[in-house]
């Protein structure tokens, strides 16, 4: 006789620890092997995209800080260098500078996070309590500079918001000479701990082809061997000053992409250190008066400044006609902006491209045959915010 | 050696003479405009020639432009990385017209071409699984056409007397506003022809 099987579908999310957000993901399962993922996603759909269509540029900033929350300067920043192609204006040397400053910071931050909640998700509680500690001191950073510890508006268009206040450059580089130590202890506890590796080893395996034709970016396609990094291969800002290592996975499994994740890390430090020593002085942003506001003095002198301060926070600048797709390498991946500009003061359109979208989406490829233990492995993996996917 | 995007743009219209209607460079990214016939050859002959070897989709979107005829213009956006090249596909088409998938090319094209059947309801063939995506269950319109108002059309609330999360059409406590930022100095038509109108009375 036959034996009977019968699938069960088990309903995960859209509220779990280890979904990272709110994810629905439908998994049929038999036994305790999954069969089929499907995710649903959009519980955190906000319509980003069509409010950026009825906001001035300038406006629109703010929303980035709400797609990847934990990272939010990295998306600011692919906007700005979007409007900045479309303007054809610079950035001065030391507003670059600043930038890349804060874009490390940020790739800090998103890795301590996704690394201390994967070890979460398979069974570590400590390092989660020593990164968050960590990602505390950078978001004072981040307050410092901007005022805000997480909706940051500090990228605009043309450079960014205000100079470092004084003291902040030494305080961040008396972090850079802490953090590595503190990275040291989480490996400790991680690298080779014998539970995290049979967990992670060998899970969620993609090949290099695979990951090139399910869209992967960043992590996940590095941890599967392909030498891709936009700050290297197609460098914006001042990167190409800058001397630091790509690591590259071997195997594409989820032990690979933490491997890669602390090594970024590590260089991302040495990025700020050596951002810190080289920090040119000069201006922060565009001097252009049509589209950078005036500083706070010269409001009260000059009549010139009240009138472009005005025209900048009522009507907002005019982005010449124009199509453009610009891409940052943020902490997750491929993280693009494509603008279409009508010639007005809004956006006619404003397509945002999430890396974490594509990888989600290849949740069923890769979950394929795994057990429902494995899950949470391989989602926490995938460095996934929902603010981002869902937008 | 590896092609710059005039190499590009020149292998891409040799090769595709009679697809290709228009192609440009702006900001070193090369777009070209092609039918919508040619879409899946097209995107084969990028992803398999051995030259252009786009080997990954970025994204897929779509434009409003509610006042042409052919109301949308489909964008497909593809990477090179071993060229370091990007391409921008443009597709006008009209609201009824379904779009080959190109799925079986793209695994990853699934999701992408799902939020822009949910984002804008144009629908596509042989798509495996043409559900939407990021709105809700039982959403009724497209958010991103034009002439979806911003607010949408109805909010939601939980119901003390039925116990569950009801819908109700959006009421709005002020309109939204949308203020006219024209300057009378420099351009609106309006504010000129009142001043002319009143200059001719003067005479």
């Amino acid at each position: 006789m036959a034996k009977q099987t019968k699938t069960m579908n088990l309903n995960f999310g859209p509220q779990h620890p280890a979904a990272h957000g709110v994810l629905r993901l439908i998994l049929e399962l038999d036994g305790e092997v999954v069969e089929k993922a499907d995710p649903h996603i959009g519980l955190l759909h906000r319509g980003t995209e069509k409010l950026i269509e009825h906001k001035t540029y300038s406006q629109a900033v703010p929303y980035f800080d709400r797609l990847d929350y934990v990272a939010p300067m990295n998306q600011e920043h692919a906007f700005a260098l979007a409007i900045e192609k479309l303007l054809n204006i610079d950035v001065p040397i030391r507003g670059q500078y600043i930038r890349v400053l804060f874009c490390e910071i940020g790739r800090i931050l998103s890795h301590l996070l996704n690394i201390t909640t994967q070890a979460l998700d398979v069974g570590a509680l400590t390092p989660s309590l020593w990164g968050f500690e960590e990602r505390e001191t950078l978001m004072t950073f981040y307050e410092r500079v901007s005022g805000s510890r997480l909706h940051a508006n500090y990228f605009r268009p043309g450079g960014v918001h205000q100079d470092l206040p004084r003291g902040l450059s030494e305080d961040i580089m008396q972090f850079c000479h802490t953090f590595p130590k503190v990275v040291d202890d989480l490996e400790t506890l991680l690298t080779d701990n014998r539970i995290f590796k049979q967990r992670n080893v060998d899970i969620g395996v993609v090949t290099k082809e695979e990951a090139l034709e399910h869209s992967f970016s960043g992590v996940m396609l590095r941890g599967s061997g392909v030498a891709w990094d936009l700050r290297k291969s197609q460098p914006y800002e001042c990167y190409q000053d800058f001397n630091f290592n790509i690591p590259i996975g071997k195997n594409g499994d989820c032990y690979d992409r933490y491997l890669c994740r602390i090594e970024e890390m590590r260089q991302s430090v040495e990025i700020i250190k050596n951002c810190i020593d080289k920090m040119p002085s000069g201006p922060v942003k565009n001097i252009d008066g049509k589209i950078t506001p005036p500083a706070k003095k010269d409001l009260k002198k000059s009549m010139e400044a009240v009138i472009h301060h005005f025209k900048l926070f009522s009507e907002g600048f005019r982005v010449p006609e124009g199509e453009i797709y610009a891409a940052v390498e943020a902490p997750k991946g491929e993280f693009g902006v494509y603008l279409i500009s009508d010639g007005s003061h809004k956006p006619y359109k404003c397509k945002i491209r999430a890396p974490g979208f594509s990888h989600l989406q290849a949740m069923d490829y890769l979950i394929k045959g795994h057990m429902l233990a494995d899950v949470p492995a391989v989602l926490g993996s995938l460095d996934l915010v929902f603010g981002e996917i869902d937008r | 050696m590896s092609m710059t995007v005039y190499d590009l743009e020149r292998t891409v219209n040799s090769s595709l003479t009679t697809t290709v209607k228009i192609s440009k460079i702006n900001f070193g990214q090369l777009f070209i405009e092609i039918d919508i016939e040619a879409l899946y050859s097209t995107i084969l002959y990028l992803k398999t020639n051995n030259k252009c070897r786009f080997k990954q989709l970025i994204d897929i979107t779509a434009v409003d432009y509610p006042e042409k005829e052919k109301r949308f213009k489909l964008v497909y956006l593809l990477l090179s990385h071993e060229n370091n090249l990007r391409i921008l596909i443009n597709i006008n088409i009209d609201e009824k017209t379904h779009v080959p998938s190109i799925t079986k090319i793209f695994p990853s094209a699934n999701w992408m071409e799902r939020e822009v059947f949910d984002m804008y309801g144009i629908s596509f063939k042989n798509h495996p699984d043409l559900r939407r995506i990021l709105t809700d269950y039982g959403f009724k319109g497209y958010p991103l056409r034009k002439d979806f108002p911003l607010t949408g059309h109805t909010e939601v609330r939980y119901s003390e007397e039925h116990k569950k999360v009801v819908y109700e059409p959006v009421k709005l406590d002020q309109e939204y506003r949308n203020f006219d930022f024209e300057s009378p100095w420099e351009g609106t038509k309006y504010i000129m022809e009142e001043t002319k109108g009143n200059k001719d009375k003067d005479k």
